[in-house]
């Protein structure tokens, strides 16, 4: 059997809207990845140490807060420090264009705002494995 | 270090890594599990099975919770249905889990079906070898919510917890042969809800129908609530009795023993087949065979064994 790609669909911090995380983690499934979904409220920390438990490829932060600046780096940092800077993080949900290029400063690779068709979101994913 | 070594010495990154190429059946699978195997039979394994609902996973939750207060280390493995269209999945029983995410004495790891029709995946009995050499003392594997037919689940773990919820039938549904006989422990799981106490009654009916027939002793029936967190005490007591009961009857050495023999036999035929595919070059003939029976040529049996019999006269295994 073909390597079948992982990703983690992870809500960081307090908002409790999780329609666009679901939505996402419905239309990955139906594009044929394997979509492991947290739920909502998730630290940093619980959200880096299921990432390694699942073994994924990637994770996609939803947030819709605010605190985008704050948590997405503290992500890819913290999978920094565990050795598992392989997973790819992405991220999406309420994010001002102007905080799009600090996060990718940052390390999340691509961030996806609101109204994103899914097909963008998958291009990303499909190129991104085929770099490594 | 290799991936052996990593999992023995309980590295989460190992295990995981370890668990993926079982998962997609790397060609360094056979050599893994055959250094594994020798280290294994050290967990207890419990298996959790019930209808889609039915609170298998806020269940898993609350054992967690009471297995890590006795300073054990516990293991998951979650498995939810892959796509019959994308091949994609939704794994999403861990979400009911996450509070134990930071534990380290905890790893939960979900896997999807992906096209296995037992209710489990085809690695999981692998996934569990891993987990127990890697030193985890309770392995949880909770199935796809079943229906009355995937039993695979007795196959894979000492124990099998069978969650039932009221208002699924009356107790024709309750005898029926498949699932519900498959529970060493029924939990009648929302207790609160209208009909727990009929079902829990009904249930027993059934098994003392069953009982009275084998001599054996009754299968506990427990009412419980995972969302309120009631009746878990009682159940985490039934299913130490049961597998101590079970270790000193010999029942326990018994049932692995089984376990061995279906794993080995499982193996044994798929390699048959696998080798059988190459020789007889299905893949590539099939078209051909299909048409020749559709022309009326020759019917689905005579051709069969007209090629087997051909491979087992030219390479002169009879």
């Amino acid at each position: 059997m073909a390597k079948m790609v992982r990703i983690l669909v992870a809500k960081p911090g307090l908002d409790g809207h999780d329609r666009g995380a679901k939505y996402i983690a419905r239309a990955l499934k139906d594009a044929g990845y394997e979509v492991i979904y947290t739920g909502i409220r998730q630290t940093p920390e619980s959200i880096v140490v299921t990432a390694i438990q699942e073994d994924v490829d990637f994770v996609g932060l939803s947030l819709l807060s605010g605190a985008h600046n704050e948590l997405f780096p503290k992500v890819v940092e913290l999978l920094r420090e565990k050795d598992a800077s392989d997973i790819i993080v992405f991220g999406g949900g309420v994010i001002p264009t102007e905080d799009i290029p600090f996060l990718k400063e940052k390390g999340i690779e691509a961030v996806f705002t609101h109204g994103t068709p899914i097909k963008e979101i998958t291009d990303f994913i499909e190129k991104r494995l085929e770099k490594q | 270090m290799d991936l052996v070594d990593k999992v023995q010495s309980g590295s989460i990154r190992g295990i995981a890594r370890t668990i993926s190429l079982i998962e997609n059946n790397s060609p360094q699978k056979e050599d893994i599990i055959d250094e594994l195997y020798p280290h294994t039979g050290n967990a207890m394994v419990w298996g959790i099975t019930g209808p889609p609902g039915a609170g298998k996973s806020t269940l898993v939750d609350c054992l967690i919770k009471r297995e890590r207060k006795q300073g054990r280390r516990v293991a998951v493995i979650a498995i939810d249905p892959s796509s019959p269209y994308s091949g994609g999945a939704i794994l999403g029983d861990r979400t009911r889990m996450q509070k134990h995410s930071t534990d380290e004495g905890v790893y939960i790891r979900s896997m999807a079906s992906r096209g296995h029709l037992g209710g489990v995946s085809v690695a999981t009995g692998d996934a569990v070898k891993i987990l127990d050499v890697a030193g985890y003392d309770t392995i949880i594997i909770e199935t796809i919510g079943v229906g009355q037919t995937e039993v695979e689940i007795i196959e894979l773990c000492d124990i099998v917890l069978l969650v039932l919820v009221p208002g699924m039938g009356d107790e024709i549904q309750a005898m029926k042969a498949g699932v519900m006989e498959i529970g060493d422990i029924f939990v009648i799981n929302k207790k609160d809800c209208d009909g727990a106490d009929r079902l829990k009654t009904e249930v027993e009916y059934v098994l003392g129908i069953k009982n009275a027939l084998t001599g054996e002793e009754p299968n506990p029936v427990l009412l419980a609530s995972s969302k309120l967190d009631e009746g878990i005490d009682e159940l985490v007591e039934a299913i130490h009795d049961y597998l101590k009961k079970a270790q000193t009857t010999g029942r326990f050495e018994e049932k692995r023993r089984d376990r061995l023999e279906k794993e080995v036999y499982k193996i044994f035929s798929s390699k048959v087949h696998e080798l059988l595919n190459i020789h007889l070059d299905i893949e590539n003939n099939l078209g051909e065979w299909i048409s020749s029976i559709l022309n009326g040529e020759t019917a689905p049996y005579k051709l069969i064994n007209s090629k087997l019999n051909r491979f087992v006269k030219e390479n002169r295994i009879i």
